[in-house]
């Protein structure tokens, strides 16, 4: 029967077996360009499962969730080129201002549905985008280099890529338990039923507005952790991170990998960039490959990579 | 009425030219079965959604235990002990039976700001959703998946979920709607065993049920409540006869 060793296990175990040891690999082979793709993996697989908190599981659709990866970015950018080079005050801040700027958002969006929905977490995303834009002090358009990484003391360089590889593989599995135990409590259950009817869930005594919003401010946060993460990374911020065409790429990573689980949108994220990564090297049109690819999820994969592995059956 | 539990007065709701609620008024007493029938169209589903909270009304007032609920949200109704089931089956089809009506546990077992332990495996929600599906006669029902179940066991779930809230009053809308005879025999035993334990506010066509189950009947026709009054006045009731029962076959052998 379906035990531990389901193919979906198996292939789950194994992505993550492979990124526990990707820097052994790396540093075996001194390949760094590996070392930093798979960073990146890491970082936007956790903003995927961010978004899948409330787009999977939650049913909010968020077209602007690349704002919470740029605001979490900027407000660390922002502060280190002011002189506030401690991580301690960095990441808090970061995480403080995508939780109230995801509370606004979810205040005003969360009262419509639907296409109106997405109208209004896109608007909010473009607004974000458009204010980094206009930040002149920042670098404006081109976006800003940024000095010193965060700083946490003696004993955390966040300069050695492989301790930062670590950082970020422990994030990125303390989100997903977190997540885990969260869609599974009862504050879970009330995101999942207020998806399936919302109706119902209010006939029967749950105002529901107020768990959607807790939800989207959570999934706001986690999303400008990966932020303050992706900057500290790649040294650097600019306004694209923000686009619109950003929140898509982290949609596209959900629908991917499978949006009714919690790790679906991990594997959705290293399929996704692997694919991009390679496509890139023999053509500039990767969109004529991926399109279809997603067609075909949409059509006829509705749970993504992720349900197709469970749906296989042993021998 | 000194012992109303529920009154409604002067209600009124218009959809467009459609007068769906025309001055109502309608008081149900503390432990009564008070049925209401009407033909299609006639405005019930409407009242529901207004005592319950969903639909605004116009003008007019609803009263729920000497207090005035007219504007109160849907969740607060349903916590204060007003529950409804819906003409239409409306459930979670993802969750089991179990889950379905655990939900509704979950919903009156104060807030769900409760973000770490497996809701699943709470037997403090499992045990009382174990009773209301015991009650509705689901109990082997339990861990199937909603989606996979029949249309006359939705119909049961639909009820078990409204008594898990644990609610003083039932708004049940059609609760035998397209079920067999011998689910509706069934259902109707339920009822009964409900009745005078639960207040409770029944809309059915099915006159036989109505005639065996309620202690007051009212009447709806074009949204105006034209007669009130037990069974056998209702029986008797030149101008429900003409209205609306001399086109029911079922009435004149009951
Ligand atoms: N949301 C709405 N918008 C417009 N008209 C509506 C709406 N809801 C109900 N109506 C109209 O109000 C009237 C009463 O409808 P309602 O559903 O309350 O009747 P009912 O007595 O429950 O009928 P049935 O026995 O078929 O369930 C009907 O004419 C219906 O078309
Ligand atoms: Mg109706």
């Amino acid at each position: 029967m379906s035990g531990l060793f389901t193919p979906r296990n198996v292939m789950v175990a194994a992505v993550l077996v492979l990124l526990a040891l990707m820097p052994v690999y790396c540093a075996l082979t001194a390949n760094t360009f590996l070392m930093s793709f798979f960073t990146r993996v890491l970082i936007l697989g956790m903003a995927a499962i961010s978004l899948n908190l409330i787009m999977g599981f939650g049913g909010m659709v968020s077209f602007g969730h690349a704002a919470y990866l740029g605001i979490g970015g900027y407000v660390f950018g922002i502060l280190a080129k002011e002189g506030v080079t401690s991580g301690l005050i960095q990441w808090p801040a970061a995480l403080l201002i995508c939780g109230l700027f995801a509370l606004a958002v979810g205040a005003l969006s969360l009262r419509t549905r639907g296409v109106y929905f997405i109208m209004i977490t896109l608007a909010f995303s473009q607004m974000a985008y458009y204010i980094a834009i206009a930040l002149d002090r920042y670098g404006g358009d081109d976006g800003m280099a940024i000095q010193r990484r965060s700083q946490f003391g003696d004993l955390v360089n966040l300069n050695n890529r492989t301790f930062f590889y670590y950082l970020c593989f422990v994030l990125l599995l303390a989100t997903v338990y977190l997540v885990w135990r969260l869609v599974n409590s009862r504050f879970g259950l009330v995101i999942q039923g207020a998806r399936s009817n919302e109706r119902r869930m209010r006939a029967i005594g749950f105002p529901t507005f107020r768990y959607k919003l807790v939800c989207f401010v959570i999934a706001g946060v986690i999303c400008g952790l990966a932020g303050v993460l992706l900057a500290n990374f790649s040294d650097f911020i600019n306004p694209s991170a923000m686009n619109w065409i950003r929140s898509g790429d982290l949609i596209v990573m959900a629908v991917l990998g499978g949006m009714g689980t919690v790790l679906g949108p991990l594997i959705g994220a290293v399929a996704f960039l692997m694919l991009e990564e390679v496509l890139s090297r023999f053509t500039e049109f990767q969109g004529l490959i991926l399109g279809p690819l997603l067609l075909a999820v949409a059509l006829y994969a509705r749970g993504g990579i992720d349900g197709i592995l469970m749906g296989l059956r042993r021998g | 009425m000194a012992d109303a539990l529920l009154i409604v007065e002067g209600l009124t709701k218009r959809f467009g030219g459609v007068v769906a609620s025309d001055n109502v008024r309608l008081d149900v007493a503390r432990g009564e079965l008070h049925a209401i029938i009407g033909p299609n169209g006639a405005g019930k589903t409407t009242l529901i959604g207004q005592l319950a909270g969903e639909i605004a009304p116009n003008t007019g007032s609803v009263q729920f235990d000497g207090r005035d609920i007219t504007a109160l949200p849907v969740p607060d109704r349903s916590l204060l002990g007003l529950a409804r089931s819906f003409q239409i089956t409306s459930l979670f089809p993802h969750f089991t039976a179990l889950e379905n009506v655990a939900l509704a546990v979950q919903a009156h077992a104060g807030h769900s700001f409760r973000f770490w332990r497996p809701a699943r495996e709470e037997s403090v929600l499992r045990e009382p959703a174990g009773a209301a599906l015991e009650r509705v006669g689901l109990s082997h029902r339990a861990d199937t998946l909603c989606a996979s179940m029949s249309h006359g066991e939705h119909r049961q779930l639909e009820l078990a979920m409204a008594l898990a809230t644990g609610a003083r009053m039932l708004l049940l809308d059609e609760p035998m709607a397209g079920l067999g005879p011998d689910e509706s025999a069934r259902m109707v035993k339920t009822l009964r065993q409900l009745k005078g334990e639960l207040t409770i506010l029944l809309i059915e066509h099915d006159m036989e049920a109505v005639f065996a189950l309620a202690d007051r009947i009212t009447v709806l026709v074009y949204g105006r409540t034209i007669a009130s009054g037990t069974p056998t006045e209702i029986r008797a009731n030149a101008e429900v006869r003409q209205a609306y029962l001399g086109e029911q076959e079922a009435v004149s052998h009951v």
